[in-house]
């Protein structure tokens, strides 16, 4: 995002498929890899939950999901194809600047954390929309809620499928579309037929599998080029003037604050929360994924830079993406290439179904509950729309970088949900119609921006640039604020909220101090019953 | 994607919306056809559509609703400069500037007491403006109790239509607070009737509870001993007093106790199987609303069949719902007579279970009552679904 090429890419999947296909894992391994996490991915669905139990572990069917166990799930449904192969991938493009992403992505834990786990785990609402229905006491305010909801969780299973596509096409020499309409059937009908019933542990096992198949092949590759003289290779892999020096400061630090704030609105994360017995509990499980999330991006992070040194010709956006799955192939040799490459094929597809399968469910919730009352065939109906609506704008637009589109993902998602949550949680003056006008205000500001970054402003680059400094100097702002919004867009989205809660004439709801206490009041310190 | 791509796409979007927006205001115009309504046609829509919606601020009452919300509404019905309402106690909420408190306290009170409208004219405290405060009778009532606050509109000048208004409308604020009366005694039944279930629970089982420890104090003291705390964990649960709802985890808690207090009777001939998926234990349920339903399929389903049976309960997270299912292979029940003991007929048999299903009913609608599948012989499945998401509902309780 940081780069307006990656976000422009035009390259096409094909060609990354067809140049690259010899070092690329044997086909056979790949469809194995990918059918055996399908598989296990069922299994683990439909099973986990038939345990059976008999009368004396009572005690233990009714202790709740213990912390670690939550974390690892909110990490397994988390970790998109985003983290683990657009990391990777952009880590090759940009050098250090790509670093901002996956720190960003964890970071946005410790957001959580400290602004709004606890207090929206004692909440009790299940979806953001529901939180803030009923913060504000507002059906508009609810219904707009779940609108961005919806949009967001659509273009967010985007790049899941896209990545899906990415890696079918590679792992197995099947055309693009087929990876993408396999992950959006398998998801769209194992949501909708009921079977993500034991959801907390698929998306656990999801996360540690996701692990195991990035750590696993980046330390191996780092055994094996251990023993290899880097000398040209690293001045070439790491330039001085792609160092921090060279990092534009707006863009940056528009990009930190987009992805740190992202992250407390995407519709899946708070789902995960009610899971939590207490708001205590909340706060720990998020403290335990900030660590689970920061040992898993050490791994992409790493193979981003042996690919720098080792794959240099895979650093153009349409393949870059590319890089952690055909890198294992390159640098190790025989079966044992094979086998790692199989690992990180199986460990993106499992990225994939978990990521868009968490979303599915949680936008069905969403849907069915606007439109069909909340029924069993409604949320059926509403899963099924929630992966077709995606598949069908993954086969109409060409793939950009997955990390640039999961970050301007996260771009609106600070602009229009995030300054909403903070402040539901935090002002009690806040009213429906600051509420309504500052979803509104960063909406259109960030799809505005979004639509617009894409043209080059004239002037930002080449020949005009010697002819008039200062209006290339204007021209160049324009363009890094168009094509990194969030660093006006979330502040122009609080002013607006402030303002009009303030003085737009409505007022906060008349029972806000009762629902600010529930929200901050510890469970412990309630009124105890007699 | 491409630049142009993404241009037509978005370009798309917004005429697509646009289209929307220009549609939808169209149809309302058509529909609404507010340009062809005539003045008359106009006042009435305008008058109803105040009313409901101050009515739907006084339907909590004057102490619990919204009054700040409700004189605004008012005031614009009346078309007053501004309108203050009073409880006994003072005004509770003036839609207009702050230095006419004190008059409004002035009046309310002089027309409360005297139980009549009382007309204030060209006040020098009230910038010579004039006012007139009628009082909120209780339809129905005599006495000191008659009379719930009063009205307090403010005009220059009140002319006798405004005074006549503003009786009329205290009239219907005293109609809306007789309503919001009775929606508080309806809750108030509905909690009673939760007190009763509690207190209903005890008898039957209490007994049979104590037997079965009696029976095993000289041969298994430890054992005993062990029921004793079991009954003494069930009773604590059931009857502790605050708090309408609890979580699915504390309600498992609970049945577990009162299975091993049942096993302790049943011996070998009461099996039980559990299959509860974790994320849905903090659920928040309606207090005692699994264990009547637990207690129902012991005693009506596994009590009468000779080699007793087993009681599967499930527990599963459906999208945004919780579903559990309690099975037994008991005797079942006949459909009809279930149908007429949920219907509400006086039967002997599942007053916990018509209970149950009416307060599931009361508090998340009428798609959330239980379901039950049942036949003689064939064993009964009762399914309660609640919703995950309950920011209305919230548990109090001491937490194990």
């Amino acid at each position: 995002m940081s780069d307006a090429s990656a976000l422009g890419a035009l390259g096409a999947l094909g060609a990354a498929a067809a140049t690259s296909v010899s070092d690329a894992t044997p086909a056979s391994f790949g469809y194995a890899g990918i059918i055996i996490v399908t598989l296990t991915t069922v299994l683990v669905g439909a099973l986990a939950v038939r345990l059976s139990r008999t009368t004396r572990d009572f005690y233990v069917a009714s202790r709740t999901v213990p912390p670690w166990l939550n974390a690892s799930a909110i990490g397994g449904e988390y970790l998109s194809a985003a983290s683990v192969l657009g990391v990777a991938g952009l880590i090759l493009l940009q050098g250090a600047g790509g670093l901002w992403f996956p720190i960003g992505y964890a970071a946005g834990y410790l957001m959580l954390l400290l602004f709004v786990a606890a207090p929206l785990r004692r909440s009790g609402a299940y979806t953001v929309p529901d939180f803030t229905g009923a913060r504000l006491r507002s059906r508009s305010v609810r219904r707009a809620t779940s609108v961005l909801v919806i949009v967001i969780g659509w273009f967010y299973i985007v790049p899941q499928l896209q990545g899906a596509a990415l890696t079918v096409s590679i792992a197995t020499g099947l055309p693009p579309w087929a990876g993408s309409v396999a992950v959006a059937v398998i998801v769209g009908v194992i949501v909708a037929a009921g079977g993500m019933r034991s959801i907390t542990f698929v998306q656990a096992f999801q996360f540690w599998l996701k692990l195991t198949a990035v750590a696993l092949p980046a330390i191996v590759m780092l055994v094996v080029v251990g023993g290899r003289d880097l000398g040209a290779a690293a001045a070439t892999a790491f330039p001085a003037a792609l160092g921090p020096a060279a990092v534009n400061p707006y863009a940056t630090a528009s990009l930190a604050i987009a992805l740190l704030l992202g992250t407390l609105g995407l519709p899946h994360v708070l789902v995960r929360f009610t899971t939590n017995p207490d708001g205590v509990a909340a706060r720990r499980t998020t403290l335990i994924t900030v660590v689970l999330l920061v040992t898993f991006y050490v791994f992409p992070t790493t193979i981003g830079m042996l690919g720098r040194a080792f794959a240099p010709d895979l650093a153009t956006p349409g393949t870059a993406d590319s890089v952690a799955l055909l890198l294992p192939g390159r640098l190790v040799d025989g079966l044992a290439g094979d086998l790692l490459g199989a690992l990180i094929v199986a460990g993106a597809f499992g990225a994939f179904l978990s990521t868009s399968s968490g979303l599915v469910v949680s936008l069905a919730g969403v849907i069915s509950q606007e439109v069909a009352g909340g029924t069993v065939r409604g949320f059926r109906v509403a899963a099924l729309a929630s992966t077709l609506v995606p598949l069908l704008v993954v086969l109409m637009i060409e793939p950009a970088g997955l990390a640039g589109s999961v970050g301007l993902v996260f771009a609106f998602t600070a602009s229009t949900l995030s300054p909403l949550l903070v402040l539901g949680v935090w002002w009690r003056g806040l009213t429906a119609r600051g509420a309504l006008a500052g979803m509104l205000t960063g909406a259109i500001a960030c799809a505005v921006a979004v639509g617009l970054g894409v043209l080059r402003v004239p002037g930002a680059g080449g020949a005009l640039v010697d002819a008039a400094p200062l209006a290339a100097d204007w021209a160049a702002w324009l363009q890094a604020a168009l094509a990194a919004p969030a660093a006006w867009t979330i502040p122009l989205a609080v002013l607006v909220t402030v303002l009009v809660s303030r003085y737009g004439g409505g007022s906060p709801p008349v029972d806000v101090d009762r629902i600010l206490a529930r929200l901050h009041l510890p469970e412990r310190r309630r009124p105890k019953p007699q | 994607m491409s630049p142009s791509a993404l241009i037509a796409f978005l370009g798309g979007a917004l005429l697509g919306a646009l289209g929307v927006v220009l549609l939808a205001a169209g149809w309302r115009a058509i529909r609404g056809g507010r340009a062809l309504a005539t003045p008359a046609e106009r006042a009435t829509y305008e008058t109803l559509h105040l009313a409901s919606r101050a009515a739907g601020h006084l339907r909590g009452g004057l102490a619990a609703g919204d009054p700040t919300r409700a004189a605004k509404a008012l005031r614009q019905l009346l078309d007053a400069d501004a309108l203050a309402l009073a409880d006994p106690h003072g005004v509770v909420a003036l839609d207009g500037p702050a230095p006419l408190q004190a008059a409004a306290e002035r009046l309310a009170r002089a027309a409360a007491d005297a139980g009549a409208t009382q007309l204030l004219t060209a006040d020098a405290s009230i910038d010579r403006r004039d006012a007139v405060a009628a009082p909120i009778r209780l339809p129905g009532r005599e006495g000191p109790g008659s009379v719930a606050g009063s009205l307090v509109a403010f005009a220059s000048p009140v002319r006798p239509p405004l005074v006549r208004a503003a009786e009329e409308a205290a009239s219907w604020v005293a109609a809306q607070l007789e309503l919001a009366e009775l929606d508080a005694s309806r809750a108030a039944l509905a909690e009673a009737e939760v007190r009763a279930l509690r207190a209903q629970i005890s008898p039957h089982f209490i007994y049979n509870a104590l037997t079965a420890i009696a029976s095993t104090i000289t041969t298994e003291p430890a054992r005993a001993r062990e029921l004793v705390l079991e009954f003494a964990d069930f009773t604590r649960y059931s009857f502790r007093r605050a708090g309408d709802f609890t979580t699915l985890a504390d309600e498992l808690q609970s049945i577990d106790s009162y299975l091993q207090l049942e096993r302790a009777r049943f011996g070998e001939r009461l099996a039980v199987q559990l299959r509860i998926a974790p994320e849905v234990l903090p659920t928040v349920i309606p207090f005692l609303s699994l264990q009547p339903l637990v207690e129902n399929a012991v005693r009506h389903g596994l009590e009468p069949q000779e080699g007793g049976g087993t009681i599967t309960i499930t527990a599963d997270a459906e999208g945004a719902f919780t579903v559990v299912r309690i099975d037994d292979d008991g005797v079942g029940t006949d459909p009809e007579s279930l149908r007429a003991a949920l219907a509400g007929r006086p039967t002997v048999d599942h007053v916990g279970l018509r209970n149950v299903d009416a307060r599931l009913r009361q508090v998340y609608g009428d798609d959330c009552g239980l379901v039950v599948e049942t036949q003689v012989g064939a064993g009964t499945l009762i399914v309660m679904r609640v919703p995950r998401s309950q920011p209305e509902n919230d548990v109090q309780g001491v937490r194990r």
